[in-house]
């Protein structure tokens, strides 16, 4: 057990340090490149490097290779190998325009090393309950659970900080809840994704030294994703993502078809005269997450994504909760 | 607090998901589909992916019918 305790102490300080210390040098990298994109919701519109995915991807990269080292287990391949490829599909998005459809089905197409590697259980677990066997579902399910969770935090990626904030309590409460599962070897495996998050939310914080970009946002929500299936807390995973899902959900069911955020007409949010975020009155603008919680009244970015860390946290204890019903059967 | 009836929404998408599994698990897993040879593990799989699939299109009908309460009441106000 303490050479367990040893090793999570050593991932968790590779995770954060590295990213800690290469995100500076990428920002510089991309200034000097004249890689920035322009933050529109900043008095001024100033400039901000992205995609911070490369620093992020050394961070899981380094400290997942670390356990491999000590733990050769085919779930820690399974986690490397699709997030690099998620990573791989988000760097392509953000060098070019392309289609809706692009990263659902590339996303997808991650996921099959988590099917060859046979990393996965197909019984779906629900609390109270029990679970359930679907072999062949369930392989429809790895399929199609990577592109959900890469797209779902690359959605809420709207806000300064709000998607390395947001993945750094979700994938805390992941953690957490594979220890209440006496799920150890994940839960370690886990712990890299926390600290990762934490580490780039210093620079993506407000206001914003840098942008996750899809390859940040894909790479964070893919490794969530691997997590879940060969953590078997598929339910528990959801749950923590719950005001994400909100967002996706609000999203397409106001938009209707899958269509990339840059393809949308009318801006959900707009800005007040002291340039604080209110919702637009225009109906043809898509129903998001920040668009319902500024329906109460304008607020200033910081306070937007405060009230989205409160739903996160707020999911989170959902998902821990969750975790020890898992235990219990009725 | 900004945002409260959000939070009900998180916690009604929770129940939902905790009610949605015990449905899966009690009722539509135990059921069999005999009498049609080798197609019976075929139709079975068919009948319960159905099922589920129809739960979820209920769920996101019930879901879109509390978003818009949500929305429309916080407009009101």
């Amino acid at each position: 057990m303490l050479d367990k305790i040893i090793l999570a102490i050593l991932v968790s300080a590779i995770a954060f340090f590295s990213v800690y210390i290469t995100t500076p040098f990428l920002i510089k990298g991309l200034e000097k490149r004249n890689l920035t994109v322009k933050d529109y919701n900043r008095v001024g519109g100033a400039m901000v490097p992205r995609p911070g995915g490369p620093s992020i991807l050394v961070g899981i990269l380094a400290s997942e290779f670390t356990l491999y080292a000590f733990f050769p287990t085919a779930e820690i391949l399974a986690i490397l190998i699709t997030t690099s490829l998620a990573f791989v599909v988000g760097l392509i998005d953000d060098r070019k325009v392309l289609g809706g459809w692009f990263k659902p089905v590339a996303l997808a197409i991650s996921a099959i090393p988590i099917i060859l590697l046979g990393t996965y259980d197909p019984h779906l677990s629900f609390p109270l309950f029990g679970s359930v066997r679907i072999p062949e579902l369930y392989i429809a399910l790895v399929i199609f659970m990577i592109p959900v969770t890469g797209n779902t935090i690359n959605s809420i990626d709207v806000l300064n900080g709000v998607a390395s904030g947001f993945m750094t309590i979700a994938s805390f409460a992941l953690t957490i809840s594979l220890f209440i599962v006496h799920n150890y070897d994940i839960a370690l495996a886990s712990l890299p994704l926390g600290f990762v998050s934490l580490a780039f939310y210093k620079y993506h914080k407000f206001p914003s030294r840098i942008f996750p970009g899809d390859s940040g946002a894909l790479t964070l929500g893919a490794m969530y994703g691997v997590l879940a299936i060969v953590g078997h807390v598929e339910i528990i995973a959801a749950v923590a993502l719950l005001p994400a899902v909100i967002n996706s959900f609000l999203f397409l069911s106001s938009v209707k078809r899958i269509i990339e955020h840059r393809q949308i007409k009318s801006n959900p949010v707009t800005h007040t005269d002291d340039f604080r975020l209110m919702a637009t009155t225009d109906k043809d603008a898509p129903v998001t997450l920040v668009r319902l919680i500024l329906v109460g009244g304008p607020m200033t970015e910081k306070q937007v994504g405060l009230v989205i860390f409160r739903l996160a946290i707020f999911s989170a204890v959902l998902a821990i909760v969750t975790a020890f019903m898992m235990g219990v059967k009725i | 607090m900004k945002g409260t009836q959000i939070f009900l929404f998180v916690f009604v998408m929770w129940v939902l998901i905790i009610v949605g599994g015990g449905l899966l698990i009690s009722i539509i897993a135990p059921l069999t589909i005999n009498g049609h040879g080798k197609f019976d593990s075929i139709l079975d799989s068919g009948v319960k992916a159905l099922i589920a699939m129809i739960l979820v299109v209920v769920w996101i009908f019930i879901l879109s019918k509390i978003k818009n309460w949500i929305f429309h009441k916080q407009i009101k106000n």
